[in-house]
C-alpha cells in the first residue's frame, strides 16, 4: 500500500498489466521517451522497450486505427490520445470500426482496446483542452465509457478496461491527475465496469456524479451535513456506459430526492439519461423534480472564466436544498 | 545560400505485360504455374458472371443495393492470389472477386446483399476482415494487423484494398505514413478505377500518378496496368515477398476502370460518356487474359465454354441455396447479437421489450 496520485496509480495499472500479459501494448504521441505529457506512461519504455511502448507519428486517426488492427489480431492495445479535444480526429475510427467490428464480423473479431485520454476543465489549459464530451462515446452502441474519480478506482478500472473484451473509452480528469493521493494497494485490484458505487450513505437526498465532479459533490455532501444536518447519499457512476441503473433506482426510491452533477454541457448529457431512467423506474417514489447541476450549453470558456462554468460545491448544495424544500 | 536541387533517389515504374489486345511481352512473362493460371481464370469468369447475375437479381428486386466489380477482376485476383490463409485481407467494399478467391461463398454474398447480417461469412481459419464502407478507413487497420504479426514473429502480411477516391482521405496518408515509419508487412492495393461515384480522377488529385505518393512516405510504389493480370500478379508477388521478408510496405496502383455504376443506386450516364466506357471495354481484363491463355495453349475455346457453363451452374446453385436459406432468416431478434461480449442489463430489457411488441403485433394482426 502506497500513497499515490492518479497519475502514479494509472502508471501502476499499466506496468502491472504489461508485466502480466505481453499482448498489452501502449501507443500514442510522446508516450515513450517523454512518458506522456502528463507522465502516465513514465518509465514504461525503459522497462518494456520500444516494441511494447510505441511513440507514434502525430495522427490520432492512425493511432486508433492501428490499435483496432492490433486488437483484431488479438493484442490488447492501450492507446493514449494526448487530449480528448483531439480525439474527434479519430472519432470515425471509434464509431465506424472499434464499436462495431464485433457486430460486423458476427463475433469473429472483437476489439479489446482501451483509448485513454485526459478530459475536463479546471487546470487553466488552452482551448480544446478542457471539454467533457463523454456523451458522444456513451451514445455509440458497442463502446464502454469509463471515468474514474480518484487514484484507487482509476487503477482498478484501468486494469478492468485493459482486460475487457470490448473497446473502452477511458476518460482521465486532468484536474484529478495530481489533486490528491490515496492508498493504492500494490496487489492487483479490479473494479467491475458498468457498476456505480455508493460512496456515502444517506437518507435525505441522492447526489449522483462521476469523474472530477465527485470532489465538489462530496464536498457538498459534507457541507449539507455540517450546515443543514442533511444526510446525502452520494453515488459515483464510474461507468457512464453501459449505465446500470439498479443502484441509482434503489437510492432514488429511498431518498425520493435526486441531484445529478456533471461538468459536460447540460442538454443530452449523461445526466439526462440518468433522469430518464429514474423517471421510468422510480417516478412514484420521487418527492421533487430531479435537479441537474451541469456545465452550460456553450463552448467551455477559456480558463479565466472556467470556474464560473464548472459546477461547484455551492451550486450543488443549493440544488440539493431546492429538491429538499419541495413539499 | 544558393538554391540547389535535392535529388530524390527513388524511381517509379509502370508495368504492363499483356497489351490491350492480350498480346504477351515475352521478356516480362511471369512464371506462374498452369494450375494457378487456370484457377485465376476460373475465378475471374466466376466473379464476372456472378456480378452480372447479382445485377440481374437486383433489378428484379431479389438483391439490395450492391457495388458491381466488372472490369476490376484482374486487379483483385492478381494481388490476392499471393496471400496464404493466415495472411490478412483487409477489403473496402468492391472486392467481390478477391473475396471469392479467399473462399467466401456466393450465397453468403447474396444473403448479405439482401440485408441479412448472417451473410457475413468469414471462412474459418482464414484471416479476412469484413468489408468496410467508410472510404479509406480500413487502410490503417492493415497497419495494426501487420504490426501485430511482426510483433508475434509471424511472417504473415496484410493486404488492404481501396480506390482512387480513398487516396484523398486523411486515413490514406496516416496509414501509409505509419506503415513506412514502423516498416510493417503491408501491401496497399489501390484500384484506381478512375471514378469515385461521379468524380473523375482528375478532380481527385493533381498527382501524375497515385503510385508516386509512396515515394513521399519512403516506401516503394509501382503503377501497373490493372487490367493486365500478369502485370498485377508480378508486381504483387514482389511486394508480398518484400513484406514477408521484412522489407516493409509497398503501394501498388492498379490502373483499371469501373465499367459499371458505383452501386446499383447510381446512374453513371449523369457524369461520364458512353465513349469513355466503350474505350475501356476494349481493355477488358477477362478478354485479355483469355487471349493469353488461348495463345499459350492452356485453354481451348471449348474448354473455356465448359468453364463458363460450370460457373453458371455454380451461380444458379448458390442463388437457389441463398433463397432457401433466407426463408429461415426472418427473426429480427438477431439484431441484438454481437453487441458486446456480455449483454448489459438495459439491453436485455430492450430486447425483451421488442420481442413482446413483435408478438403483440402478430396477435393483433391475427385478430385483425
Amino acid at each position: 500500500m502506497a500513497k499515490m496520485t492518479m497519475v502514479q496509480a494509472l502508471n501502476l495499472a499499466l506496468r502491472q498489466e504489461m508485466e502480466k500479459d505481453d499482448s498489452v501494448i501502449v501507443l500514442g504521441e510522446d508516450v515513450g521517451l517523454d512518458g506522456g505529457v502528463f507522465r502516465v506512461t513514465d518509465g514504461l519504455i525503459d522497462q518494456f522497450g520500444d516494441q511494447r511502448v510505441l511513440d507514434t507519428p502525430l495522427a490520432e486517426s492512425a493511432i486508433v486505427g492501428m490499435s483496432i488492427g492490433m486488437a483484431a489480431y488479438g493484442l490488447k492495445p492501450v492507446c493514449e490520445i494526448q487530449f480528448s479535444g483531439f480525439s474527434y480526429q479519430n472519432f470515425h475510427q471509434i464509431e465506424n470500426h472499434a464499436a462495431r467490428l464485433r457486430w460486423r464480423s458476427r463475433g469473429r473479431y472483437h476489439v479489446p482496446m482501451v483509448l485513454r485520454t485526459p478530459y475536463g476543465g479546471g487546470v487553466r489549459a488552452l482551448e480544446h483542452h478542457s471539454e467533457s464530451r463523454e456523451a458522444y462515446w456513451a451514445h455509440t452502441p458497442g463502446l464502454k465509457m469509463v471515468i474514474p474519480s480518484g487514484p484507487r478506482n482509476a487503477r482498478a478500472l484501468l486494469v478492468s478496461a485493459i482486460r475487457d473484451p470490448d473497446p473502452v473509452i477511458f476518460y482521465e480528469s486532468k484536474a484529478l491527475y495530481r489533486a490528491f493521493r490515496e492508498d493504492v494497494p500494490d496487489a492487483e485490484e479490479t473494479l467491475p465496469i458498468g457498476q456505480p458505487q455508493v460512496v456515502a450513505e444517506g437518507e435525505d437526498v441522492t447526489l449522483i456524479s462521476y469523474g472530477a465532479m465527485m470532489r465538489p459533490t462530496l464536498e457538498a455532501a459534507a457541507e449539507l451535513k455540517s450546515k443543514d444536518g442533511i444526510a446525502a447519499e452520494v453515488i459515483d457512476l464510474l461507468t457512464v456506459s453501459p449505465l446500470d441503473e439498479e443502484i441509482l433506482v434503489r437510492s432514488a426510491k429511498k431518498t425520493g430526492r435526486v441531484v445529478v452533477v456533471h461538468e459536460a454541457p447540460r442538454s443530452f448529457g449523461a445526466g439526462a439519461e440518468v433522469v430518464s431512467r429514474l423517471m421510468e423506474k422510480a417516478f412514484y417514489y420521487l418527492e421533487a423534480p430531479i435537479e441537474r447541476v451541469t456545465g452550460f450549453d456553450i463552448i467551455i470558456p477559456l480558463f479565466i472564466r472556467e470556474k464560473a462554468y464548472l459546477p461547484g460545491t455551492e451550486r450543488i448544495c443549493r440544488a440539493a436544498r431546492k429538491v429538499l424544500a419541495a413539499p | 545560400m544558393p538554391r540547389k536541387k535535392i535529388t530524390i533517389p527513388d524511381e517509379l515504374e509502370y508495368l504492363s505485360i499483356l497489351d490491350d489486345r492480350g498480346r504477351l511481352d515475352e521478356k516480362l512473362e511471369p512464371d506462374i504455374p498452369d494450375e494457378v493460371l487456370l484457377r485465376l481464370h476460373r475465378t475471374m469468369l466466376l466473379g464476372r458472371k456472378f456480378d452480372e447475375r447479382l445485377l440481374n437479381l437486383q433489378r428484379q428486386g431479389r438483391v439490395g443495393t450492391f457495388p458491381p466489380i466488372k472490369g476490376q477482376e484482374a486487379a483483385q485476383l492478381g494481388t490476392i492470389a499471393h496471400l496464404r490463409p493466415s495472411d490478412w485481407m483487409v477489403p473496402a467494399f468492391r472486392e467481390t472477386a478477391a473475396e471469392i478467391w479467399r473462399g467466401r461463398s456466393l450465397e453468403s454474398i447474396i444473403i448479405y446483399n439482401n440485408g441479412y447480417n448472417e451473410g457475413v461469412d468469414i471462412p474459418d481459419n482464414q484471416n479476412d476482415m469484413p468489408i468496410s464502407v467508410p472510404v479509406g478507413s480500413q487502410i490503417i487497420h492493415a497497419v495494426g494487423l501487420g504490426w501485430a504479426a511482426q510483433y508475434r514473429k509471424k511472417d504473415d502480411v496484410a493486404m488492404t484494398f481501396f480506390g482512387d477516391g480513398a487516396t484523398s482521405q486523411g486515413d490514406f496518408h496516416e496509414g501509409l505514413n505509419f506503415a513506412a515509419v514502423f516498416q510493417v508487412p503491408v501491401i496497399f492495393v489501390c484500384q484506381n478505377n478512375h471514378w469515385a461515384i461521379s468524380l473523375p480522377l482528375s478532380k481527385q488529385t493533381r498527382s501524375k500518378t497515385l503510385a508516386q505518393k509512396a515515394l513521399a512516405y519512403g516506401m516503394p510504389g509501382i503503377q501497373v496496368d490493372g487490367n493486365d493480370i500478369l502485370a498485377v500478379y508480378a508486381a504483387a508477388r514482389e511486394a508480398v515477398e518484400r513484406a514477408r521478408g521484412g522489407g516493409g510496405p509497398t503501394l501498388i496502383e492498379c490502373v483499371t476502370y469501373r465499367l459499371m455504376m458505383h452501386t446499383t443506386a447510381d446512374d453513371p450516364k449523369r457524369y461520364r460518356t458512353d465513349e469513355e466506357v466503350e474505350q475501356w471495354s476494349k481493355r477488358d481484363p477477362l478478354i485479355r487474359f483469355e487471349k493469353y491463355l488461348l495463345d499459350k495453349g492452356l485453354l481451348s475455346e471449348s474448354q473455356r465454354n465448359q468453364v463458363e457453363s460450370e460457373v453458371l451452374d455454380e451461380i444458379q446453385a448458390a442463388v437457389d441455396r441463398a433463397e432457401k436459406q433466407m426463408e429461415a432468416l426472418g427473426d429480427p431478434m438477431e439484431m441484438f447479437d454481437h453487441a458486446y461480449a456480455d449483454i448489459p442489463p438495459y439491453l436485455k430489457e430492450q430486447k425483451a421489450y421488442l420481442a413482446r411488441e413483435l408478438s403483440l403485433n402478430d396477435e393483433e394482426g391475427r385478430h385483425g
